[in-house]
């Protein structure tokens, strides 16, 4: 089924909005997503019709809230293919998700001169939990390189795995270069050794079907606002019998089963984990976009994000003096690119002008930038939204600034 | 330009009168570069980590020193724009006493509607490179005062 583009963009309303007398065009998708109607209308109705804290109250509203909580996390289990609600704990968003793994699995499992895995092309938030983990427990990180087309070098990774390696955490889909990990083999090599692996699926959930049994991750995070959700909702899917055998990360309300000062239990996953009152309008938002994301039809938006992407990365490869970072073959239409001599800055400031929302500088992906020698880049990340027209405002932008600075 | 005993109100109203003539961002941004261009270049061994402003984005080299009573600044930055904005800085605080760097409120970058690259959030250093001159301005100021003792 073809994409209906044109009528998918009126459920954005941002995107009828003008900027610097341009029309929006907004290629910052891998930073946020718009909203769509659904998700605004759902959380509205949240707030002016059921709103109330959620597993405590004996009134009406409050089991009304606490309902429409739970429904949020059965749909976020179904989406992803979870086994149970008890896998899905909901989070302020990845980085929250990934604090929480780091702590609490590295509480549980992780001694002195052990071994942590990422990679070169991981978000600073999934190194800089581990970091703060591996200084407490004095263990030690270590890092499978990338190569030229920016694809991760899974031949290194089998010289990093040892004995002393407790877990694997690499990024579904790299946020700068737009590259599609091997993550399905990544899991293989990392059972075969009985290693367990964590996914940063900030990039992926919104780009395709993400099916945690069939990739058979450990732990799997997501965000809610780069998947058209809200902001300061997130997800940490974990298996069960994993999740079961970790200490609780952060302690307060809900988390707990029954508290005295001689010692205190705690509650069932996975409430365990969700302590304090939790985002759960933003749950609702969440589940709400989720629920849109698949009834305008994965397989189309992949398809259509497919074509996008060909058609745009033919466009940036002609054009004079652009370099573009990450060619791998299996990617999403996330282009990160320098202008001859340019400055990233300065081409983004421009953009700006044309109305064209587009990310500079280094991405949170410091090392990646190092393993370039780059001081930045401009990136430009597509979504379902976005129209081919939208590609060649970028690249007569581009051609503008290549006119002013060139 | 800027050794010419203007005051730094002049200088702002010129500069606010040069970019009068300009109706859009194109024709103002296509100014700045042509200012970056015309800049005196600042020694390259004050382009290190020790004279570098900060910014995630995009990166400033200050550099100053004292002539007389006057201070002198020198600078530079890897992003074209921010460096246009920087000659203007310099055109505006170079060769002024640390007295009136440390005492002005600049007004110039808002009026001539480049105010978006002053905002703390663009990081591009601008912002800092402002309140290190004046800090250098106050080191100056401190040790006039102890030659004059």
């Amino acid at each position: 089924m073809n994409l209906d583009v044109e009528r998918i963009r009126q459920d954005f309303p941002i995107l009828k909005r003008q900027v610097h007398n341009h029309p929006l065009v907004y290629l910052d998708n891998a930073a946020t997503s718009q909203k769509p109607l659904a998700v605004l209308n759902s959380m509205n109705e949240f707030y002016t019709t059921i709103n109330s804290n959620i597993h405590r109250g004996v009134h009406y509203l409050s089991d009304l809230a606490t309902e429409s909580y739970e429904n949020a996390r059965k749909t976020t289990k179904n989406f992803i293919n979870a086994r149970s609600d008890r896998e899905i704990i909901f989070t302020s968003g990845t980085t929250a998700s990934i604090n929480l793994v780091a702590y609490s699995f590295g509480e549980r499992y992780i001694n002195e001169d052990d071994e942590i895995i990422l990679s070169v092309m991981e978000h600073h938030s999934n190194i800089i939990p581990w970091q703060l983990m591996a200084e407490r427990k004095k263990a030690v990180i270590r890092v499978i390189p990338v190569n030229d087309n920016g694809e991760l070098v899974l031949e290194e990774l089998e010289k990093l795995i040892s004995k002393k390696t407790k877990i694997i955490a690499v990024t579904h889909i790299s946020n700068t270069l737009g590259t599609v990990n091997p993550v399905s083999e990544i899991i293989k090599k990392a059972h075969s050794q009985g290693i367990p692996v964590l996914l940063d699926g900030a990039q992926a959930v919104q780009h395709g079907t993400v099916d945690v049994r069939e990739l058979d991750c450990d732990f799997y995070v997501f965000s809610g606002h780069k998947i058209y959700g809200p902001t300061g909702i997130g997800v940490l899917y974990g298996k069960e019998e994993l999740l079961s055998q970790l200490p609780p990360y952060q302690g307060g309300g809900d988390m707990i089963d029954n508290v005295t000062f001689a010692g205190s239990t705690f509650n069932v996953l996975p409430f365990k984990f969700e302590a304090g009152t939790t985002n759960f309008a933003g749950a609702v938002g969440m589940a709400a976009a989720l629920d849109y994301f698949s009834n305008t039809g994965i397989d189309s938006i992949v398809s259509y994000e497919n074509d996008l992407l060909k058609y745009v990365y033919e466009k940036l490869s002609r054009i004079d003096g652009l370099t573009l970072f990450g060619k791998s073959a299996s990617r999403i239409p996330v282009f990160s690119f320098i202008l001859d001599h340019i400055h990233p800055y300065d081409t983004g400031m421009v953009l700006d002008k044309l109305g064209i929302a587009v990310r500079t500088g280094t991405h949170c992906n410091q090392p990646l930038m190092d393993r370039f020698g780059l001081p930045g880049t401009v990136r430009a990340s597509f979504c379902f939204y976005n129209t081919f027209a939208e590609a060649d405002a970028l690249i007569d932008g581009i051609m503008k600034v290549k006119q002013m600075f060139g | 330009m800027s050794a010419t005993g203007q005051s730094i109100k002049d200088i702002e109203e010129e500069i606010v009168q040069e970019f009068e003539v300009f109706d859009d961002w194109m024709d103002k941004y296509n100014y700045l570069i042509e200012l970056s261009k015309d800049m005196p270049a600042i020694d390259n061994k004050f382009k290190t980590d020790e004279y570098l402003i900060r910014g995630c984005q995009s990166k400033v080299w200050l550099n100053a020193s004292l002539e007389g009573d006057k201070v002198i600044f020198t600078a530079d930055s890897d992003a074209i724009i921010t460096k246009g904005i920087i000659s203007l800085l310099i055109r505006i605080l170079s060769h002024k006493t640390p007295d009136e760097i440390i005492n002005t409120e600049l007004s110039f970058v808002d009026r001539i509607g480049l105010k978006e690259n002053l905002s703390p959030t663009r990081s591009n250093g601008l912002l800092s490179m402002i309140k290190q001159m004046k800090l250098y301005a106050l080191a100056y100021k401190t040790k006039l005062n102890q030659t004059k003792q």
